[in-house]
């Protein structure tokens, strides 16, 4: 689960990482008071669960509260990766010496959290990673739920801070790993971490959380922001399917991720292209395919659908009556393409073929056709 | 041959009592694996599938002589269960449970790692050895007995592979499915080395998908140390960045676990990589002829 910037800043300060002072507005005249509460120049930064702002012109400087009420106008009508913006932060503009990244994150190689800092803040570190590998330093930390003490980040940190500054920059993030360790991040980051007029400040606050541990995080799971998901997406999280929507034609209903994936991969590789990644899960009812209809036909443009099931856990007899339960229920289905193989694929056939639909068992030709039928009911239109 | 379990392996079910453990009890003793009792903490004396069910991994251990766990432990209760198992002197255990906190899991696989216990999974379909033996729920009867090794990252993509394998006349050495979460306790690289020391095994398929970089990882230890062909295929080529494909690991996040990188990584390491399951036996042939 993604956070907004003034979210995320609200952790910080309960953690005693000093952060520039700020607030957050929903609208221009908001963004004015806070200016004018903060005396003196300001930043106005967009809101949005996405990287890029700057680039996209979601962040600008403002010299007093009427500067910041023109920048947030211009920001709230933004749209930055498909999010509308609809909050702006305003912070105390401050005057930047240098700027550090640090950062917490899910190291899966070594199986451990880890700890990256650098000198170049400010630049996103996946860039920095590939362009310049040398400038990042790692410190992996024992597992367990206690942060190592502010010591333990001495040698990590010694070559980016001047050693006046070096404790606090050890304690800010002994902090930061006590906030991961605590709330199941699986990404906490301040970048950049700067040295500015009035000290070492996180300008910036972003973190991630991992969603298997919500649940013992009530307080965290409140902070979730609905447009993290589309409607589509929360309607399907209800429904105990796996779904994620694309720009293409074709739905797709398959079993099991990896197999979903590979069915939209090879409709792209047909000359396809998917409308949809849908996991209908291992334990699937004939309603949950229904839900999965629903789903796929909700969204305008899907001109073929094809079902792609290996039966294991899951049961293709169950998938055939889902079927026919949906064609019943859902006006003006698109063609399907079926394609059932394993547990209970004979009753299925059977109980399709008395339908009138017919299955094909491999998948190159169900993507083919699909792909196919897709094509065709574009020409009609 | 085989790597891992075998027709010998004893092995217990860790929430036995369960719906999903008792019904893959059944399915794995049919398909002939040693399944020789369960645990389910409280339920101990009661019976599932004509087998004892044993309040503690310890007491299992002590009266049957186990030396693999499955659990079908719900997510809550996962890590404890699995620290039991290997606490129990288990020295595989099968982890199928999905959903558990990632910095539990990060905690969890180290301790099992110390208590010298090799943990497949979370969020795993388990292994099978065909003809031998099956810890998992995969289903028993698409595999065939023979030498090509399979290592996954998904379930039913696996099944997809397999099938077509023995269709082709491809039959398998052991199959293992590593999980689908970002830490998992043995990884592509940590269950190649035993591919490569298993005489029965003379060419292996990894079935990679986008996410972190255990693909480029094992491309890396395929052209340092090993000499038994590999194939691969690579789910995913088409998902978009920041999106989460279904599994907790599978996402193009900040640039990385994108398919290029695992293409280039495979390319440089000789490593085939299909374009298609189908294409895989095709691989196969012409790698093996």
């Amino acid at each position: 689960m993604k956070i907004h910037e003034y979210q995320a800043r609200e952790l910080f300060a309960a953690r005693g990482i000093p952060l520039p002072p700020g607030g957050v507005a929903a609208s221009p005249a908001e963004a004015a008071d806070l200016a004018a509460g903060l005396k003196g120049p300001v930043m106005v930064k967009a809101q949005v669960l996405a990287g890029g702002r700057g680039k996209a012109g979601g962040v600008k400087a403002a010299a007093g509260p009427r500067e910041a009420e023109a920048a947030a106008r211009e920001i709230l009508a933004l749209r930055i990766a498909g999010f509308p913006v609809e909050k702006v932060l305003v912070s105390k503009a401050c005057v930047v010496e240098a700027e550090t990244y640090l950062g917490v994150t899910v190291d899966r190689g070594r199986r451990r959290l880890v700890c990256i800092a650098s000198a170049a803040g400010g630049v996103e570190i996946e860039t920095l990673a590939a362009e310049a590998p040398d400038k990042i330093r790692t410190l992996a930390l024992e597992p367990g739920r206690t942060p190592p003490a502010p010591e333990g980040f001495r040698d990590l940190l010694a070559p980016l801070f001047p050693p006046g500054r070096l404790n606090e920059a050890c304690r800010v993030l002994s902090r930061l790993v006590g906030l991961v360790l605590d709330n199941d991040c699986s990404l906490a980051e301040i970048n950049p971490y700067a040295l500015t007029s009035e000290g070492l400040l996180a300008l910036d606050a972003k973190i991630v959380f991992d969603d298997s541990a919500l649940d013992r995080h009530p307080g965290i799971a409140e902070m979730r922001n609905p447009e993290e998901y589309s409607p589509r997406e929360i309607e399907a999280r209800a429904a105990g399917l796996s779904f994620v929507a694309l720009d293409g034609d074709i739905g797709c209903i398959v079993n099991g991720a990896g197999l979903a994936m590979t069915t939209m991969d090879l409709i792209r590789r047909a000359g396809g292209r998917p409308a949809n990644f849908l996991d209908v899960g291992g334990s699937s009812n004939p309603q949950k395919v229904l839900n999965a209809f629903r789903l796929l036909t909700a969204g305008e443009g899907v001109k073929a659908i094809l079902i792609n099931i290996f039966g294991g856990i899951t049961r293709c007899d169950d998938i055939a009556r889902g079927i026919l339960l949906s064609r019943e229920r859902i006006n003006a289905l698109p063609p399907l393409v079926i394609r059932l193989i394993g547990t209970n694929a004979e009753q299925a056939r059977a109980i399709l073929a008395e339908a009138g639909c017919t299955c094909a068992e491999d998948l190159d030709a169900a993507v083919d056709a699909a792909v196919a039928a897709a094509a065709a009911a574009k020409d009609r239109v | 041959m085989s790597i891992l379990i075998d027709n010998n392996t004893k092995v217990i079910v860790q929430g036995i009592t369960g719906r999903d453990g008792a019904f893959h009890t059944a399915a794995m003793l049919a398909y002939g694996t040693r399944v020789v009792g369960g645990v389910t903490p409280g339920k101990g004396g009661q019976q599932v599938c004509g087998l004892p069910v044993y309040d503690s991994v310890r007491e299992a251990v002590d009266s049957t002589g186990a030396t693999c766990s499955l659990l079908f432990v719900p997510a809550r209760f996962a890590t404890a269960a699995l620290k039991e198992a290997a606490a129990a002197g288990l020295k595989l255990v099968v982890c199928i449970t999905e959903g558990i906190p990632v910095l539990d899991m990060i905690e969890c696989a180290h301790a099992l790692k110390q208590r010298g216990a090799r943990l497949i999974g979370p969020n795993s379909p388990g292994l099978i050895s065909p003809g031998q033996a099956k810890a998992g729920i995969m289903p028993g009867d698409i595999h065939a007995p023979g030498a090509v090794g399979v290592i996954s990252r998904s379930g039913t993509l696996t099944y997809e592979v397999v099938r077509l394998l023995t269709a082709a006349g491809f039959g398998q050495s052991t199959c293992i499915g590593v999980g689908g979460d970002p830490i998992v306790g043995s990884s592509f690289t940590d269950l190649l080395p035993l591919f490569e020391a298993d005489r029965g095994t003379r060419a292996v398929v990894i079935l990679g998908e986008i996410g972190g970089e255990e693909e480029e990882r094992a491309a890396a230890y395929i052209k340092e140390s090993m000499s038994t062909p590999v194939v691969s295929f690579i789910a995913g080529r088409s998902a978009p960045p920041g999106k989460r494909m279904g599994h907790a690991g599978a996402i193009i996040a900040g640039g990385r676990g994108g398919p290029e990188a695992k293409l280039a990584a495979f390319a440089a390491a000789g490593v085939p990589v299909a374009e298609s399951p189908e294409q895989i036996p095709v691989l196969l042939t012409k790698i093996l002829s």
